[in-house]
């Protein structure tokens, strides 16, 4: 009651600044944990070996066979195949848009850009499973369209709007003298775009690009959709698998609590979790190094 | 103190805002609570939750005065838990097994047994497959992943595509136990890991509808003109049967089971109220929208 009440409202107002602060902090390491105590008590029912590397997931028969090598080789593999449509698309995008591009067609490119990235997921999902899966099959003639390339197709309409926003924002900031300089020097639109601009603003895109990574492989709901689901080693593109993410999502609502099910849903999650922050980790490192140099 | 004001007021605000959250969720938990007293406790098989929920809702419509708690489980911890006591109902989708009976006997229950529903798997393929019946053991085999051409069947030199559902879903453990495993719960039979899991029925009858290799199951109540529906073989060897409401009232129809309501003796009471109205038109029609076949 002494205090003034400014003080006092400025030491409650720091306090809650500084609790939001280490807010995101605290969460990530309260889920890791509650993750991993979950999680760890699947090595109660099978190795870490035969978890990892078993080539079998038939989580409710008993006995359980607990093998998340094809979950792990189909997340891999559906990201591998969007990551080599969106990052070119998106990148070439990014470039027509911030150099190339007439101002009225760019704010149009602009604001559609943003339109895609508000698209649900499910509904994509639901074009994916009533527009392309038939496509791709009668297309490539296939055995069945819910394949790993129409996830890939999925998920790299997903990543674009992350990868084109953030690529045009690193080229925007590259600094106008770069660009005066080239085109000073005789080079061509081209070869100034192409020689110059792109080292400036590389650590960006490679930012870009490994966003749009994390953005696709934790995705979900459109790859249930659409890539079939079967856990099996996939040995190409055009086969069905079965993601990590999608397996969660199927199986959590039913799994017996206590269940060897239940806790190799929980170990999926944290081999997700290590996946995912390994990736942006990478992506962390290469942007420091781009900023050294 | 004059500068305390706002601050005390946000506070005050806040707990006022966090009464009325609390109340409210009190007043709704409430209302659906044993605020009359009885309460109906339904326990037992995971195939039935959704058609018992659904019953519950409509159920507590007509009479909010009994609160009916559903619960899954399996059939056998339902049938354990009406033994022990620790439920009003038990959901099965199976009949006793000689053990139960012998409990029963033994604990001096005598359990009273309603057919409540049926539940019919269909087999579809798309409508252009010249394949129209196959039986049990030739289902067995294909969802096996032990045949993979439809030539085989004499259908065309295709591959077999073949569509499941989720592990999570009870037609896909239906379907496992009475055609891969022959009517047996354990066993050392899988759907091929080849089989695509399919997150609903509708995903399953679209892919039929737009996939000439594909072959799926699920519940009779799906049934549209866009798939074509398979005649099934019993294992005996008798001729194949068309799956329809008839067929599988008749129990000729081979991938069909009786779902039942168990009881402690005769029902009366709050059971009663609940097994009349599953029974009614109304709880039939229910029975039918949840994708199960109703008994009359």
């Amino acid at each position: 009651m002494k205090l003034p009440s400014h003080r006092f409202r400025e030491f409650v107002i720091e306090k809650l600044i500084f609790l939001s602060g280490i807010a995101s902090v605290l969460f990530v390491a309260l889920i890791f944990i509650f993750l991993l105590r979950e999680g760890v008590s699947v090595l109660k029912s099978t190795s870490i070996g035969s978890f990892l590397g078993g080539h079998f997931w038939y989580p409710i028969s008993s006995p359980a066979k607990l093998g998340i090598l094809p979950l792990i080789l189909g997340s891999l593999l559906v990201t591998a195949g969007a990551i080599m449509i969106a990052v070119p698309l998106g990148i070439a995008a990014a470039f027509y848009i911030a150099e190339v591009a007439p101002k009225r067609l760019r704010t149009i490119l602009k604001s559609c850009v943003e339109v895609l990235s508000a698209i649900p997921s499910v509904v994509l999902g639901f074009l994916g499973i009533t527009i392309l899966v038939p496509f791709l099959k009668n297309v490539l003639n296939l055995p069945t369209g819910l394949t790993a390339f129409s996830g890939s197709i999925m998920l790299a309409f997903m990543a674009l709007p992350t990868i084109i926003t953030i690529s045009e924002d690193a080229i925007n900031a590259v600094p106008r003298e770069y660009k005066d300089g080239a085109l000073a020097l005789g080079a061509t639109h081209w070869q100034t775009l192409f020689r110059v601009v792109i080292h400036g603003a590389l650590p960006g895109i490679i930012a870009a690009a490994m966003l749009g990574i994390g953005r696709v492989f934790g995705e979900t709901m459109a790859v249930m959709m659409v890539t079939g689901n079967a856990a099996v080693i996939p040995h190409s593109l055009f086969e069905p698998v079965r993601t990590l993410t999608a397996t969660i999502a199927a199986e959590m609502g039913e799994a017996a609590k206590g269940s060897p099910h239940y806790f190799a849903l929980f170990a999926v999650g944290i081999v997700l979790f290590v996946i995912s922050f390994a990736i942006n980790l990478t992506a962390d490192l290469l942007l420091n190094r781009g900023k050294k140099r | 103190m004059e500068s305390w004001a706002p601050v005390r007021k946000g506070f005050a605000a806040f707990f006022a805002l966090a009464a009325v959250f609390f109340f409210a969720n009190c007043g709704g938990r409430g209302s659906a609570g044993p605020r009359g007293g009885a309460a109906l406790q339904i326990k037992g098989s995971d195939t039935m939750v959704n058609l018992g929920q659904a019953w519950a809702e409509a159920f507590n419509k007509l009479h909010p005065e009994i609160n009916v708690a559903v619960t899954g489980g399996g059939s056998g911890t339902g049938i354990a838990a009406i033994l022990n006591g620790t439920c009003d109902i038990a959901e099965s989708s199976r009949a006793l097994e000689e053990k139960e009976i012998e409990k029963a006997k033994s604990a001096g229950i005598a359990l009273h047994e309603t057919i409540v529903a049926l539940d019919g798997i269909v087999v579809v393929v798309h409508p252009s497959n010249p394949v129209s019946a196959l039986t049990m053991d030739q289902l067995r085999e294909i969802f096996m992943g032990n045949v993979a051409r439809w030539s085989v069947f004499g259908g065309e030199d295709r591959p077999i595509v073949l569509l499941s559902r989720e592990v999570n879903s009870g037609t896909h453990i239906f379907f496992k136990e009475h055609v891969l495993r022959r009517g047996k719960s354990k066993g050392p039979e899988e759907f091929a890991p080849a089989a695509l899991m399919m997150p609903s029925s509708y995903a399953i009858a679209e892919e039929t509808a737009r996939n000439e290799n594909a072959v799926g199951y699920y519940g009779l109540g799906y049934i549209s003109p866009r798939q074509k529906v398979l005649a099934v073989g019993p294992r005996d060897g008798g001729p194949a049967v068309a799956p329809s409401i008839e067929s599988v009232r008749a129990n000729a129809y081979p991938i069909s089971r009786p779902l039942y309501f168990f009881t402690r003796g005769e029902p009366s009471g709050a059971v009663k109220d609940f097994l009349a109205f599953a029974l009614s038109p109304e709880g039939q029609a229910i029975v039918k929208a949840t994708d199960f076949v109703p008994i009359k």
